[in-house]
């Protein structure tokens, strides 16, 4: 969707000042309310988009959500890997109020239990420390929240560290995953797709047939099976690009067919068959007339496929085949979730599910209202 | 539809033997085997002279020592037999190990299809034949929340909510008094107790997204005109929607149960490695971190395999709804 505009344009005027369309006769004399008439095709996609609360409001959700994972040092109240072994597992603590001392939250005071012998904090209301905005702390610079004191909001996990923070880093990892996934896959995917569609014959059946084959395992045991090929003494920075691959792998093969479907349906069109018989190349029938034609449609399927890596990152990070520590994500997290116990006495180590559930429903409904505004037949 | 089916089958087989090549190539990526960690620890038992000889008796003993074709080969001819290889870590036939958690796999993929299917199907029609009513956004919005929740998390949030509400634990296929015990009525019940939790939390996935499908299907074939001539030969609402549309807008779902299946399976594995069933799951994730080689193999093989014969009954039942297919 850059610099060309796509097949539907091209019968319409692409500059709105200009009086005629591209008939050559003077505007009016064509279709007198057709407001439609004057708009390009990325114009008429925003137009539409706009229309669509949902899709609107899962853009700008995803767009905070970036913001805040790119920014995790100054969002996040404390650094994801600061241990404090004096607060293993506190329960989430709340802001308080008052006149006096502005926005503070309270100590925490702990208690043996006496069956299990097992630390447990509750507030101390005696020990009152205020919330500061732009606190700077002198290892990790400017925090937009923090205290003097503890101030773990979503609580901790069992080497004291603090969850919200976690979870802001986490989203560093579980967020571009999915993009850089797809950017992967996308690349594999239009390139032979492209070629399956547009030459047919023996390639087409080669490239359909590895399609097939690929589409015919359950990707998540193939992607645990290639999570755990990863080679042990890797690097987290190197699993991290191990796994985007893993995942672009397994699915590039259903972009793939759905660009082939594209570029089979073009290829039969007039323009692609006027620009053969005038001796353009392969390359530029296919970059110029073809690719542009299928952008729109493959950015659908590209955000409809971010969801479903993000997932797939969580799942694997969670079966401890994925991302691994001191790396952290929303499925690393949830690692420590797994065993029903630990669950059951730290409820708030299952919070890092609810970041994964409003990113991937926002880009479903995103690339829904995506669908919704490309397709050309919707007005 | 017989030499349909017969061809069918006939493509399915290079499609099997690519698979197999590929599951074996991918199991054997993991630098190092299963007996290198033996190797190790008979080193520091024994010293290194008879660690060696052993080892290589180890190595001769599981075939490890062949090259990779031939590897391949002795596996695969051994595996149409019905002959998986030897566990490493069970030290015992593959055979052993897995016919009951296939088994089990397979009950709770098949019930969730079903209930996905079930649920699905009369949801859809009632979100097409009331679109854009309050009672269609609501179901559009839950589909939409049930197609974002992957199965694991809904497994782990079911299991803490029913602990707290109900004090029941939720984990594994059976209770303890039944666990190994031989087959009777009593543990029959006590499975389907059980078996319930898995089956909603895997087909919710799937009943989301086909609701969707079904109901986009509907609401195009509702505006054709053959259903405005139905409409217009004054036959009644209801015999319109079901004997006309739906019958047309099913056939797509047919083709997509070959799809789900997949999913389902997928689902099942991971969903299975939370609550702790008795399936696949939990097995091919033990005999991928031990690099226990033929039972992971075995396992992958074998669950593509399902899936194989998933498409192809699909692709089957597709040509007895749709007679155009089947005279192609």
């Amino acid at each position: 969707m850059s610099n060309s505009s796509g097949p539907l344009a091209r019968t319409r005027s692409s500059d709105p000042d200009n009086n005629t369309d591209n008939t050559g006769l003077p505007f009016d004399s064509v279709v007198e309310s057709d407001e439609l008439g004057y708009l390009s095709y990325r114009q008429l996609i925003w137009k539409r988009l706009r229309k669509n609360q949902m899709g609107i409001t899962a853009a700008i959700i995803l767009l905070i959500s970036y913001m805040i994972a790119l920014g995790a040092n100054f969002f996040a109240p404390y650094h994801y890997n600061q241990i404090q072994m004096r607060y293993r597992h506190v329960p989430p603590q709340k802001f308080r109020f008052s006149l006096r001392h502005g926005l503070h939250v309270y100590g925490l005071k702990s208690v043996r239990t006496p069956e299990t012998r097992e630390l447990v904090f509750t507030p101390d209301e005696i020990k009152i420390f205020p919330v500061r905005f732009l606190y700077r702390d002198n290892q990790n610079g400017l925090h937009l929240l923090s205290s003097d004191g503890p101030m773990f909001l979503l609580g901790t996990d069992r080497m004291g560290r603090d969850l919200l923070s976690r979870i802001i880093y986490g989203a560093r990892v579980s967020m571009t995953v999915g993009l850089a996934g797809v950017f992967i896959s996308l690349i594999f995917g239009s390139i032979l797709g492209t070629i399956s569609g547009y030459f047919g014959g023996w390639t087409d059946t080669l490239i359909q047939r590895a399609i097939e084959i690929l589409l015919a395992f359950p990707s998540i045991p193939l992607w645990m099976a290639l999570g755990a090929a990863l080679p042990a003494e890797w690097s987290s920075v190197a699993i991290y690009f191990g796994i985007t691959v893993i995942l672009a792998l397994v699915s590039w093969g259903g972009l793939a067919r759905q660009v082939r479907g594209k570029v089979m349906a073009y290829r039969e069109l007039d323009f692609v068959k006027a620009a053969e018989a005038a001796g353009a190349s392969h390359w530029h029938v296919i970059t110029r007339h073809l690719m542009p034609g299928s952008y729109s449609h493959i950015i659908v399927i590209a955000t409809l496929a971010i969801p479903g890596m993000i997932l797939g990152e969580t799942a694997l990070s969670f079966l401890g085949l994925g991302i691994r520590p001191p790396m952290t994500s929303w499925g690393v997290l949830l690692e420590e979730a797994q065993r029903v116990t630990v669950l059951l006495h730290y409820p708030w180590l299952i919070l890092p599910a609810i970041p994964v559930l409003v990113v991937v429903m926002s880009f479903n409904f995103l690339g829904d209202a995506l669908r919704d505004a490309t397709d050309p037949y919707a007005d | 539809m017989t030499t349909y089916i017969i061809h069918r089958i006939l493509m399915a087989i290079p499609t099997l033997i690519a698979i197999s090549i590929v599951s074996f190539i991918i199991i054997q990526l993991p630098k190092g085997d299963y007996l290198d960690r033996r190797i190790q620890e008979l080193e520091e038992q024994y010293g290194d002279s008879s660690s060696m000889e052993m080892a290589a008796e180890l190595r001769q003993r599981y075939g490890l020592d062949k090259s990779m074709p031939q590897r391949y080969l002795s596996w695969i001819t051994g595996f149409v037999q019905g002959n998986f290889g030897d566990s490493f870590r069970y030290e015992v036939e593959v055979n052993q190990l897995i016919w009951d958690r296939i088994g089990f796999t397979l009950l709770i993929s098949i019930g969730s299809l079903f209930f996905t299917y079930i649920i699905a199907v009369p949801v859809g029609i009632y979100s097409a034949t009331h679109q854009y009513k309050f009672s269609d956004n609501l179901l559009t919005l839950l589909s939409f929340v049930g197609m974002s929740i992957p199965a694991f998390l809904l497994a782990l949030t079911l299991m803490v909510f029913a602990f707290e509400l109900f004090g029941l634990p939720l984990f594994g296929l059976f209770s303890s008094y039944y666990e190994g015990a031989p087959w009777t009525v009593g543990k029959l019940g006590d499975l389907i107790q059980h078996l319930w939790i898995p089956v909603i939390v895997l087909g919710l996935n799937g009943t989301a997204g086909l609701m969707r499908i079904m109901r986009g299907n509907l609401l195009d074939v509702l505006g054709q005109p053959f259903i405005q001539t139905a409409r217009a030969k004054g036959l009644k609402e209801w015999v319109v929607v079901v004997k006309h549309a739906v019958r047309l807008a099913i056939n797509p779902l047919v083709s997509i149960l070959g799809m789900s299946l997949p999913t389902i399976l997928s689902g099942a594995a991971i969903v299975s490695i939370v609550l702790g069933l008795p399936t696949v799951g939990p097995l091919l994730l033990r005999s991928l971190l031990d690099e226990d080689i033929y039972l992971a193999g075995t396992l992958i093989m074998l669950l593509s395999s399902l899936l194989v014969i998933g498409n192809l009954l699909s692709d089957i039942a597709l040509a007895w709804v749709d007679p155009r297919i089947r005279y192609e």
